[in-house]
């Protein structure tokens, strides 16, 4: 026996600190940071509504898989991004100007 | 008060301390090592919560490929070591950054927690997880590899794109 209150908890708390962060950074690798926390908070909810409700096809754990392999992609992507941005611009400071 | 709640009570600190560090912390390097603690954190409570097969794809996925690609990139970027005052944002932008996140974080804490219960925790079942995968999700799971494709392919247009443009912009 588990109460979800904990793990809830838990989720919403990673979610709002992975939103400061992503509006409290100003580089933006650490930017990313906090969007992988945001996503953490998403993949905990499912794998508790998962793991309490009894939902036949396993969707909890099956969307969580899901995310973390879409997380990887969009990770990849962004790094790829941030890096060609800093090759041109010579800094990644969200708060400098695009040169 | 049960022992699955005392063990989510332990793994549940440690990722939520490990996140807030990940979050605030000065130094641009420790920031990615915490959030390895955090992710570590988080299979911990996966574990607890009976998906051993999320908490081992976690590992793997996060811990063992995305923070290894970010670590990387802030080498790549050539982040300071050290506390730099020049890469941290003002007071006020922080606080309001703060307020932000408390009122998302509060206002997703009061939808969830009145559905709170105290319940019975599913017992992992791999095997089950697998024909679930196989069978019901099939298509997603064949559109996440053409995805993963998609966004390898992305990436390495992405990348060479702006050097052909740096190469330009040397030359001239």
């Amino acid at each position: 026996m588990i109460h979800t209150a904990g793990p809830q908890l838990l989720a919403s708390l990673l979610i709002g600190l992975g939103l400061y962060g992503i509006l409290a950074r100003r580089n933006a690798v650490l930017m990313l940071v906090g969007a992988e926390l945001v996503l953490a908070g998403g993949g905990l909810l499912l794998v508790t509504a998962g793991a309490v409700g009894r939902d036949p096809s396993w969707s909890g754990q099956v969307l969580t898989l899901f995310v973390i392999t879409i997380a990887a992609a969009e990770v990849v992507v962004a790094l790829a991004v941030i890096v060609a941005a800093y090759r041109r611009r010579g800094h990644i400071d969200l708060s400098g100007d695009a040169g | 008060m049960t022992g699955l709640d005392l063990a989510f009570a332990a793994t549940g600190l440690i990722t939520a301390a490990a996140a807030a560090l990940a979050v605030t912390t000065r130094q641009v390097v420790h920031s990615a090592l915490w959030l390895v603690v955090a992710l570590l954190g988080l299979a911990g409570c996966y574990l607890v919560l009976g998906a051993e097969l999320v908490a081992l794809v976690q590992l793997l996925v996060y811990v063992g490929a995305v923070v290894v690609l970010i670590i990387v990139a802030l080498m790549l970027t050539r982040a300071p070591i050290g506390p730099r005052a020049e890469h941290s944002t003002g007071r006020a932008h922080r606080v309001l950054a703060g307020c932000v996140g408390a009122g998302t974080g509060g206002l997703v804490a009061a939808v969830l927690l009145p559905t709170a219960t105290r319940a019975q925790v599913r017992p992992a079942g791999s095997e089950e997880l697998a024909r679930q995968i196989f069978s019901t999700w099939v298509w997603p799971f064949e559109l996440l590899s053409l995805l993963l494709l998609a966004a390898l392919v992305g990436a390495f247009a992405v990348s060479g794109l702006t050097t052909a443009d740096t190469s330009g912009e040397d030359a001239r």
